[in-house]
């Protein structure tokens, strides 16, 4: 039993600490750092500050080596591994975020594999930033963007899986984790109906590396994205896995300083994966804070505790919930099913008012489109908008209660 | 920070809008939207010998824009387009956080009730919403 009473983690965040007039609800936006994290990037600056790759003295070495390191470090986190466990860390591309990463694979591989009359499928859960780019790949092809259902509740079925994935599809594209309904979709079933006709599977793994171990051989995945910022690292900071036969036939996405081999007057012969796809210089502390931020994720919380105390969480916040009559809940009734995501609406009030309220209150929630709106326009909702609490290991019982107190302060304000 | 929604003012404006309704016979319509409230409003007026004979609105959105609208529509019925416009001004100013002098504050009426809404800035393009909207029809007169 977790006693999400007690929280033995707010300490480490200086942020929590420092505000305990507030409560954090907002963590699939972007999460909180430890200081662990700060740290790092202060250090980095502080004692290896030097431009990574380009230098031939020691101290740009050690930059170089710092990111290095990480690169490993996430290579071995989300399982891109060889048979005898060795990270393969140049199948890892740093970019800004995932919105980027997806772009790249968008962008960059998939005009390899694309023809006219070609179809990409792709959830109507998607978040704009693995929606749009298929919009864009698809129009510059020819092909047609298609879309997956899943029930009510955030369910996709065989049925409708066998429906969508067939010959046709050179593409899927989903993410792991609902950002608006919570759920976890079977993207290994995706991979397989995907695998069958010869085609590729991209992974959006922003809502799920932050929640629960992610292993790209076990998903079955082609392509996999997340960002650091909502894995307790810095905002600015993204990453891309992918099959490196993959990632070597696409075309660079960016062009420009560092993902060179040598340049003429009229042409340029491409550094290898990685470095092709890192133009110009990147986020060397971000990188290295990154770093820090998985290994105080993955190692001191641990995905063990994690998920235990987000699933109690979710619980809790759902079981006070469903006690106030004027709350829907979008998605699963069970709470094991929302993977730190409750979305909801409060009864003919707007979701803005709502958070503006419950800001009053010091309770931090995002309400809004959550950049899904095919999604909510999908739902029924009205104004293509919901509210979103979104939980995290570091918060606890005290902070769903503020939420529950505030929403009945929400209803009362509105309803006498 | 004060708290619009404890306004009854402002909770009435919302509740029992008077001037939500569509109009007979408009002269003008107009249609503005907040993208990020998902706001939709029609405003419409019926304007005779450059007197704003009567103001109305249609569409959903959050509460402050429902009664911001609401309110201007009351504020501005039976006043000279130039009044309108240079209420719209004051209520725009407002908003964004200016002072405004004792007598504009008076001659903005309920409006004037809004002015905590400058402390929300997520908020105040819900508010500015129907103002803009009117704007843009005054601007074309």
């Amino acid at each position: 039993m977790i006693d999400i009473a007690a929280n033995p983690y707010k300490a480490d965040f200086p942020l929590l600490a420092g505000r305990p007039d507030i409560a954090f609800l907002d963590s699939a936006a972007t999460a909180q750092r430890p200081a662990v994290v700060l740290d790092a990037q202060k250090r980095f600056y502080e004692t290896m500050n030097a431009n990574p790759l380009r230098g031939l003295y020691s101290l740009s070495v050690e930059a170089t080596d710092a990111i290095a390191q990480v690169r490993a470090q996430i290579a071995t986190l989300i399982g891109a591994t060889d048979e005898r466990g060795r990270a393969q860390a140049n199948e890892i591309v740093f970019t800004r975020n995932t919105s980027e990463s997806l772009n790249l694979v968008a962008k960059a591989f998939a005009p390899t594999v694309l023809c006219p009359g070609d179809e990409v499928a792709i959830t109507i859960m998607e978040h704009h930033s693995d929606l749009i780019p298929w919009q864009q790949a698809c129009r510059a092809a020819g092909a047609t963007l298609v879309y997956l259902y899943p029930t009510k509740t955030g369910e996709l079925t065989d049925e409708e899986i066998a429906a969508k994935i067939g010959p046709k599809t050179k593409i899927v594209a989903a993410t792991q984790v609902s950002n608006v309904l919570g759920c976890r979709l079977p993207v290994e079933k995706l991979g397989r109906a995907v695998h069958a006709s010869g085609g590729y599977l991209v992974v959006d793994a922003a809502q799920s590396v932050p929640h629960m171990p992610v292993d790209v051989r076990e998903l079955g995945a082609d392509f996999l994205a997340f960002s650091a910022h909502k894995a307790l690292g810095p905002m600015g900071v993204g990453v891309l896995w992918g099959r490196p036969e993959l990632l070597d036939r696409s075309e660079p996405f960016l062009t420009g300083g560092e993902m060179i081999d040598s340049v003429t007057e009229q042409s340029a012969v491409w550094a290898p994966v990685p470095e092709k796809f890192e133009a110009g210089t990147q986020d060397a502390a971000g990188i290295f804070a990154t770093g820090a931020a998985l290994t105080y994720l993955t190692e001191q919380v641990g995905y063990d505790a994690v998920q235990a105390r987000e699933q109690e969480l979710v619980h809790y916040a759902m079981g006070r919930m469903v006690e106030l009559p004027y709350i829907d809940i979008l998605g699963s009734i069970y709470a094991d099913r929302h993977h730190g995501v409750i979305s909801f609406n409060v009864r003919g009030i707007h979701p803005h008012d709502v958070a503006s309220i419950l800001d009053m209150a010091g309770v931090c929630i995002r309400a809004g489109h959550h950049c899904a709106q095919p999604l909510l326009a999908w739902i029924g909702c009205e104004n293509l908008a919901c509210c979103r609490a979104s939980l995290a290991f570091y918060n606890d019982a005290s902070d769903v209660d503020r939420f529950i107190d505030g929403l009945t302060t929400v209803w009362s304000t509105f309803n006498g | 920070m004060a708290n619009i929604y404890s306004s009854t003012t402002f909770m009435e404006h919302n509740a029992h809008p008077d001037y939500k309704y569509e109009m007979d016979a408009p002269t003008h319509t107009h249609d503005g939207i907040n993208p990020s409230c998902g706001d939709e409003l029609t405003l419409q007026l019926r304007v005779e010998d450059g007197v704003i004979e009567e103001a109305s609105f249609t569409g959903h959105g959050c509460a402050i824009s429902q009664a911001s609208a609401d309110i201007m529509a009351e504020l501005i019925t039976g006043e000279t387009v130039e009044e309108a416009r240079r209420l719209s001004a004051l209520f725009l100013a407002m908003i964004r956080g200016e002072e405004l002098s004792e007598d504009d504050y008076e001659d903005l009426d309920e409006a004037a009730q809004l002015k905590d809404i400058s402390h929300m800035p997520a908020r105040v393009k819900c508010a500015e919403l129907a103002w803009r909207t009117l704007d843009s029809i005054l601007e074309a007169q």
